[in-house]
């Protein structure tokens, strides 16, 4: 007879283990096999009764010495990290002014934020499509207030007044898409600080600015750590904004996954381009993972 | 003591500003889209008057229905499969503080919450079709593309119900414990009534997840199993359509309706309980 204990604990772990992280194994493993017309070959084989161990890392050979892939590993890192910065010096000021807002009106700013999560986020990247095609609101606005000429200079878009299809289109989607993530941690740092701290900072002499950034910031490092992870982490392997706002220049590393596997059907080397994109992520991955669990610890 | 004077005024403008500004960034296109589902206009994103017949043309879209209706089933049962399953997690997680693997536990419950999702995609795919290789089941269909969302659905439960495990008293389930209840008596008549709005709102949010999701479901669909963001992506990826304008104002208003009515009746729960705790606390 199992014991509660044991069965609450066993059946979650039972099926992570089996649908979330054993199935990576499989992926390591096809990302060495050989390609056959339909299939991929079986790593062991046994004939004559010589087992025959066959290990293709031609993939791997490829991915790293094609100019192409490097690119795309390298755009997809940087593309995430622009944004995770843009996600940053918005969403800090923004959490701060939540988190010094009155507060009863706190929850309904909080609600505020939430809110889009519950509204598709397929919609809303649809949304900037024609917020950012020639007619747009937002085209329109930018192009009137000159600013396209600002992007153009600093090679975000590639001829003045055409927004879509660009890095910029790119980048904004993903900001705007993970804005939340960022402000959601960042508030829930924040509104925990103790307002004492800087009244005693400013008895000591210290200005608002330098309190600020000698008390606050240094404070609200958790957040900034899980809020930055949140938005970049996922950016990397982004594949529905680069395709529905991205143009054929904005390579990035979920893009290629899909089409070898969609459109090439080469399951072996899509599975090359996955391993890749985990050790990609694995450091920042195992730094959310050690934040996560100690915001946990500490409740 | 503070100085007052125009440095604060500044700032207390400033600040109402850049939330002003932030909320427009994160609305405009929300507005952006339902206004244009209204839109009497070959070119959806040029305002040319009202009409009604996008959802006209909705309500004759075969496809577009079908996906509706089929995601609609693989959202309601991620939901519940979720909640059961990210409780039980969570429940692990805050309860029991050491059992072996608890790390990797751990690590488990909170990955698939930023893991890429062609990464979670194409390795849960290729478990599947290794096991229909050796067993002859399952096709790829509605099951497969419910095993997906559920491994998301899962991780996104665990977080706001741990989240709430974390703010009981542990008092209460110790006092019923002393006054002679089974652990699962516990579990069923004190645990289970404070956490249930937690449960609640991780139903919710796994629902429209689920209703939301691309990248799984085009991985895990199968044949004759096209989910309703299959149906919006592609035609998206083509360029602006309206239908996809009326669908998505349709989509907003019922999940609206869905989260403002939720919150209402949590809320109320809430103020409910709280008054009953100050009246047994007086008593």
């Amino acid at each position: 007879m199992l014991s509660g204990r044991t069965l609450v604990i066993a059946v979650p772990f039972a099926f992570l283990l089996v649908f979330f992280l054993f199935p990576f194994f499989i992926v390591g493993k096809i990302s060495v096999s050989e390609m056959e017309t339909v299939s991929f070959k079986d790593l062991l084989t046994w004939s004559d009764g010589v087992v025959t161990l066959a290990l293709k890392f031609s993939n791997y050979v490829f991915i790293t010495q094609d100019t192409l892939y490097f690119k795309t590993y390298v755009a997809s890192l940087q593309y995430a990290l622009a944004t995770t910065l843009l996600c940053l010096c918005i969403g800090y000021p923004f959490a701060y002014f939540m988190a010094r807002a009155r507060a009863t009106l706190q929850p309904a700013l909080l609600m505020l934020v939430m809110l889009p999560f519950w509204t598709s986020f397929l919609l809303r990247v649809y949304a900037w499509r024609g917020l950012l095609t020639e007619g747009g609101w937002v085209a329109d606005l930018i192009i009137a207030s000159g600013l396209d000429q600002l992007l153009y200079a600093f090679g975000l878009i590639s001829t003045p007044g055409k927004l879509m299809h660009t890095p910029f289109s790119l980048v904004l989607g993903m900001t705007y898409t993970y804005l939340p993530f960022m402000i959601l941690p960042l508030y829930g740092n924040l509104a925990k600080l103790d307002l004492r701290l800087l009244e005693a900072a400013a008895d000591l002499g210290a200005t608002p600015w330098v309190a600020f950034w000698k008390v606050t910031v240094p404070l609200s490092k958790a957040g900034i750590i899980a809020g930055s992870m949140l938005v970049f982490i996922p950016c990397v392997g982004e594949f529905v904004i680069p395709e529905l706002l991205g143009g054929p220049e904005t390579l990035m590393i979920g893009r290629v996954l899909w089409d070898e596997f969609f459109s090439n059907n080469d399951w072996p080397m899509a599975s090359s381009v996955a391993v890749v994109m985990v050790l990609l992520i694995i450091v920042p991955l195992a730094i959310f993972s050690k934040y996560q669990a100690e915001a946990q610890e500490q409740k | 003591m503070r100085r007052r004077g125009t440095g604060v005024a500044f700032n207390r403008w400033f600040g109402r500003g850049w939330l002003g500004l932030g909320y427009l960034f994160l609305y405009l296109p929300i507005v952006a889209l339902v206004i244009f589902s209204f839109n009497d206009s070959p070119i959806p994103n040029v305002w040319r008057g009202f009409t009604l017949k996008w959802y006209a043309a909705l309500a004759k879209d075969t496809e577009m229905l079908a996906g509706l209706w089929l995601s609609v089933k693989i959202a309601f049962l991620t939901a519940c499969g979720s909640v059961v399953l990210g409780t039980l997690a969570a429940f692990a997680l805050v309860k029991y503080k050491r059992f072996s693997g608890r790390t990797l536990f751990s690590g488990m419950v909170t990955a698939p919450l930023v893991m890429p999702e062609v990464v979670v995609g194409l390795s849960l795919l290729l478990m599947l079709v290794s096991v229909q290789r050796a067993l002859g089941f399952p096709e790829r269909g509605m099951l497969t593309i419910w095993l997906g969302h559920l491994l998301l659905g899962v991780a996104y439960a665990a977080v706001v119900v741990q989240a709430r495990l974390h703010d009981l008293n542990p008092q209460l389930e110790e006092a019923a414990m002393d006054l002679g209840a089974r652990p699962h008596q516990v579990f069923w008549l004190v645990t289970l009534p404070m956490i249930a709005q937690s449960l609640v709102s991780a139903w919710l949010l796994t629902f429209t997840l689920s209703l939301d999701d691309v990248v799984l479901s085009a991985f895990l669909s199968g044949p004759g199993s096209t989910t309703m963001p299959l149906v919006i992506f592609s035609r998206a990826r083509l360029g602006l359509n309206p239908s996809v304008n009326a669908i998505a104002t349709l989509i907003i208003v019922v999940v609206a309706i869905g989260v403002v009515a939720a919150s209402w009746f949590i809320a109320n729960a809430e103020r409910k309980r709280q008054r009953e705790m100050a009246a047994a606390a007086h008593a």
